[in-house]
């Protein structure tokens, strides 16, 4: 990293890691072809996933991945707010509690004692939430893992002082713009694409695969209409439940779309 | 108008080749026919068929050497006539580059009537106005048509009714009709450029037979439509509709997920997106497809004026079918059924029409 001289009227970049698997940090990483142009703009200050020179606060803008899931979690995320003018939580465990969020269907407590051999060891909160729900947050960017274009986006819209274009609407949009054909139409493949937000370029639609919703809602999910028809295609209520309870379980709409799952039957 | 016979379009399309056209037509791809180029006609899809009704698309094995015996696939003219990402401009330090129009010299072989008739919708839409759109111009100037002429329509073809089908009458260079028994091609001409392209391959004039057997073919294909649709006063009666209840019960299945709109042919509106680099000194603008059954559509003072799914299905189909008349003096729908077969939850807007009205 630049030392301080070279540092010198740049915006301060940091990257935080709460709960999460360092996925989404990692597509800053993964940015490659662009990581010199923004090394040139920014100062990145903090990432300890890419350096352990650590220049101090305050930042310009901070990039938070992971949920809060430990009391250390609750006090860390209230410092990282106090030092960070601007504060972008990146990936589902950021912007809804993440994969780890399925303990709030169930005792935390009981996976504890099952998976340690000492579980009185273990300081965990009875729920896996969001950044949002502990400080306020500027931006939220969604996905599991986040879209390194969507990351670029949002970086260069903070440094530029403008609205980053990250439309709200449902993958099917980037789907057919791809040119792909319609999993769930033509193969009767079923896909959570119309009740998922865009992002990630119709990834698993291009390859055959239907969208597994890691992106979270949409805008205006439909959900009990889409369910409808995934019954039609086969899908068994258990089967439903899971498909939503994944990355995004805690998202309202997904919550109850697998509650509606539940209860239709 | 001259009509002749080839028995095969390989010397068709190695003459369009020959003169410097890339040739798209249809091929058999992730289960579904696609627009994509091609070299021989041994890539066109012989003895392949399509099962279509509400949500449902498949491909079928039909028993024959036909190959346009298949009703309209997924991909219409307008990924060729309005790709879906177009950059517009890009600024530099406050100095302003137009981009500049791509317009491949694209022959697009296999389009039909219903996609001539969308074409001509654009044609109003991008170049009828005050302010025609010169990159589109440039883009349907390089572009050569060859229709085919419906043989077998599909479970939601509803052409008939809207007029602009199953066969080819304006708008084409070249209009094919695909015979059996011998299996052959009968071509007309509806251009200079496609009369010169006709007198440049081997074939023979079409006798009184094949012309028979081409009129026979669309006689039939217009007696096989799937839906049909009931136009007469469509236009007051629609604009009429604005409180009907079934708005709301088709916004209950609606799933706003756009798929009606990006397949429709006539559908033609974007959105523009700004990005800018790190250092803030160069700004792009690209033209994208956009939907009015995104929010951000009628997003007007940072909320969405068309918030509930009913407001927005029933702007969609009243401009299709009612406001596109006093727009365009038009219909915005060609009743190619794509909008039908390409939705998730198989809404259908015959259908739909059939309770509003």
């Amino acid at each position: 990293m630049a030392g301080p001289a070279a540092a010198a009227g740049r915006p301060r970049l940091a990257v935080w890691k709460f709960a999460s698997c360092d996925g989404c940090q990692l597509t800053l990483l993964d940015c490659e072809d662009e990581l010199l142009s923004v090394a040139a703009e920014v100062d990145i200050a903090y990432f300890l996933e890419a350096s352990s020179a650590v220049g101090p606060g305050p930042y310009d803008l901070s990039l938070v991945e992971g949920s809060v899931t430990t009391p250390d979690d609750l006090r860390r995320i209230q410092h990282v707010r106090r030092v960070s003018k601007r504060l972008v939580t990146i990936g589902a465990c950021a912007t809804a509690g993440g994969i780890q969020a399925l303990r709030d269907f169930a005792d935390v407590r009981e996976f504890a004692s099952i998976v340690y051999a000492r579980p009185d060891y273990i300081a965990t909160l009875e729920r896996s939430t969001p950044i949002s729900a502990h400080v306020p947050v500027d931006f939220e960017l969604r996905g599991c893992p986040i879209d390194k274009r969507q990351l670029l986006e949002v970086i260069s819209a903070f440094l530029a002082g403008r609205r980053p274009f990250v439309p709200a609407h449902s993958v099917c949009v980037e789907c057919k713009a791809r040119g792909n054909v319609c999993v769930m139409v033509a193969h009767g493949t079923p896909c959570l694409g119309p009740v998922t937000q865009a992002g990630c370029g119709a990834l698993c639609p291009a390859f055959n695969r239907g969208c597994y919703g890691c992106f979270g809602p949409m805008e205006s999910p439909n959900a009990r209409a889409l369910n409808a028809q995934l019954r039609e295609l086969g899908m068994s209520t258990p089967e439903l439940v899971r498909v939503y309870r994944t990355f995004n379980a805690t998202e309202e709409p997904f919550r109850q779309a697998a509650e509606e799952a539940e209860s239709d039957t | 108008m001259n009509t002749v016979v080839t028995e095969s379009l390989e010397p068709l399309i190695a003459e369009l080749r020959s003169r410097g056209f890339t040739v798209v037509g249809p091929t058999t791809r992730d289960g579904a026919i696609r627009f994509a180029e091609i070299s021989c006609s041994a890539q066109l899809p012989a003895g392949r068929g399509d099962e279509q009704r509400p949500g449902r698309y498949r491909l079928t094995e039909r028993h024959d050497d036909l190959v346009f015996g298949f009703a309209a696939s997924p991909d219409s003219a307008k990924r060729y006539t309005q790709p879906p990402r177009q950059p517009l401009l890009r600024m530099r330090e406050g100095t302003v580059e137009e981009a500049e129009a791509q317009a491949p010299r694209i022959a697009l072989l296999g389009v039909r009537a219903c996609d001539l008739a969308a074409i001509a919708v654009q044609d109003r839409v991008f170049l009828g106005g005050r302010h025609p759109d010169p990159a589109y111009r440039k883009r349907r100037e390089a572009m050569l048509l060859i229709a085919v002429n419906c043989a077998v329509p599909g479970g939601t073809c509803f052409c008939v009714s809207m007029g602009t089908g199953p066969k080819a009458t304006t708008g084409f260079d070249l209009a094919l009709t695909e015979l059996s028994d011998p299996h052959r091609f009968l071509i007309e001409t509806g251009s200079g450029r496609g009369a010169e392209i006709v007198t440049a391959i081997s074939h023979r004039p079409a006798t009184g037979d094949d012309v028979v057997a081409a009129e026979e073919v669309s006689r039939v294909a217009a007696t096989r439509m799937g839906r049909q649709v009931d136009t007469d006063g469509i236009q007051e009666r629609l604009a009429g509709a604005h409180d009907s209840p079934r708005w709301a019960e088709v916004a209950s299945r609606c799933l706003a997920c756009t798929n009606c709109t990006m397949v429709c042919p006539t559908c033609f509106c974007t959105t523009v997106e700004d990005a800018t680099d790190f250092t803030g000194g160069v700004a792009e603008r690209t033209e994208v497809w956009d939907s009015c059954f995104t929010l951000d559509f009628s997003e007007v003072g940072g909320s969405s004026v068309r918030g509930s799914g009913s407001a927005r299905y029933r702007q969609w189909l009243t401009h299709k079918f009612s406001t596109w008349f006093d727009q365009f003096g038009m219909s915005g729908c060609v009743g190619c059924g794509r909008c039908i077969t390409w939705c998730p939850t198989g809404i259908d807007v015959t259908e739909e029409l059939g309770c509003i009205l």
